[in-house]
């Protein structure tokens, strides 16, 4: 699923909203994470996950290609954390659909014991 | 600076401010947007946003773990987890340097 394809799905729901306005609400949610990562804040939503920012300290790396040492500054990166709920709905369907992998669909009018 | 936790709320809020739905409607539409999100996970789908990051699962294979504490073997079952990319756009972003060129294109 792509970012326009959320905001068709999400206009075919809402068919009282504009279009833009769709667009307009899926990036402010996004604008809104990303200005809160920006200032170093974190942003929990239960039962979805949780981002936030963790600090990497400078180092020495090498230039893979050439060996060469290079000095890396400090930086922050992002990390999300998978809430609870979702990682146990992704879980449970994930097991479903191996589940049904294992035991192909029984046909019909077959004894299903 | 104190660090604040940003939540549903003032996801809502925002939408609110932004494009003057009302606070309930605003509230609503971002319960929406994560369980659809939710939804596309869950189906084993990859979710992508553009210049914010991607959301991907990735299938893990049965191993044998360990408990630490007693030692004691036991098998882990196969599983799969969620895993989030950050585009290079929120990386800049993040760490207040513009994104080159290639990494808006790269979206």
């Amino acid at each position: 699923m792509t970012k326009s394809e959320l905001i068709a799905k999400l206009a075919a729901l809402n068919p009282h909203l504009y279009q833009r306005d769709v667009e307009r609400i899926v990036a402010t949610i996004f604008d809104e994470i990303t200005n809160a990562l920006a200032r170093g804040d974190r942003v929990e939503l239960r039962g979805f996950g949780a981002f936030s920012v963790k600090r990497r300290d400078s180092r020495t790396g090498r230039n893979p290609r050439t060996g060469e040492a290079v000095s890396v500054t400090e930086k922050r990166v992002p990390y999300f954390k998978t809430g609870k709920d979702l990682r146990d709905r992704i879980n449970r369907e994930f097991a479903a659909e191996l589940a049904a992998r294992a035991e192909p669909k029984p046909e019909a009018g077959k004894d299903m014991g | 600076m104190d660090q604040r936790t940003i939540t549903r709320a003032d996801l809502s809020e925002a939408v609110f401010q932004e494009v003057g739905l009302s606070r309930n409607e605003s509230a609503e539409l971002v319960e929406v947007i994560l369980a659809e999100i939710a939804g596309a996970l869950s189906r084993g789908e990859t979710v992508k946003i553009s210049s914010f990051g991607s959301f991907t699962v990735r299938d893990k294979g049965q191993r044998i773990g360990r408990n630490p504490k007693t030692g004691q073997e036991v098998p882990i079952l196969p599983r799969r987890v969620l895993v989030f990319r950050a585009s290079n756009v929120l990386k800049a972003k993040i760490n207040n340097t513009t994104p080159t060129t290639a990494d808006v294109e790269g979206e």
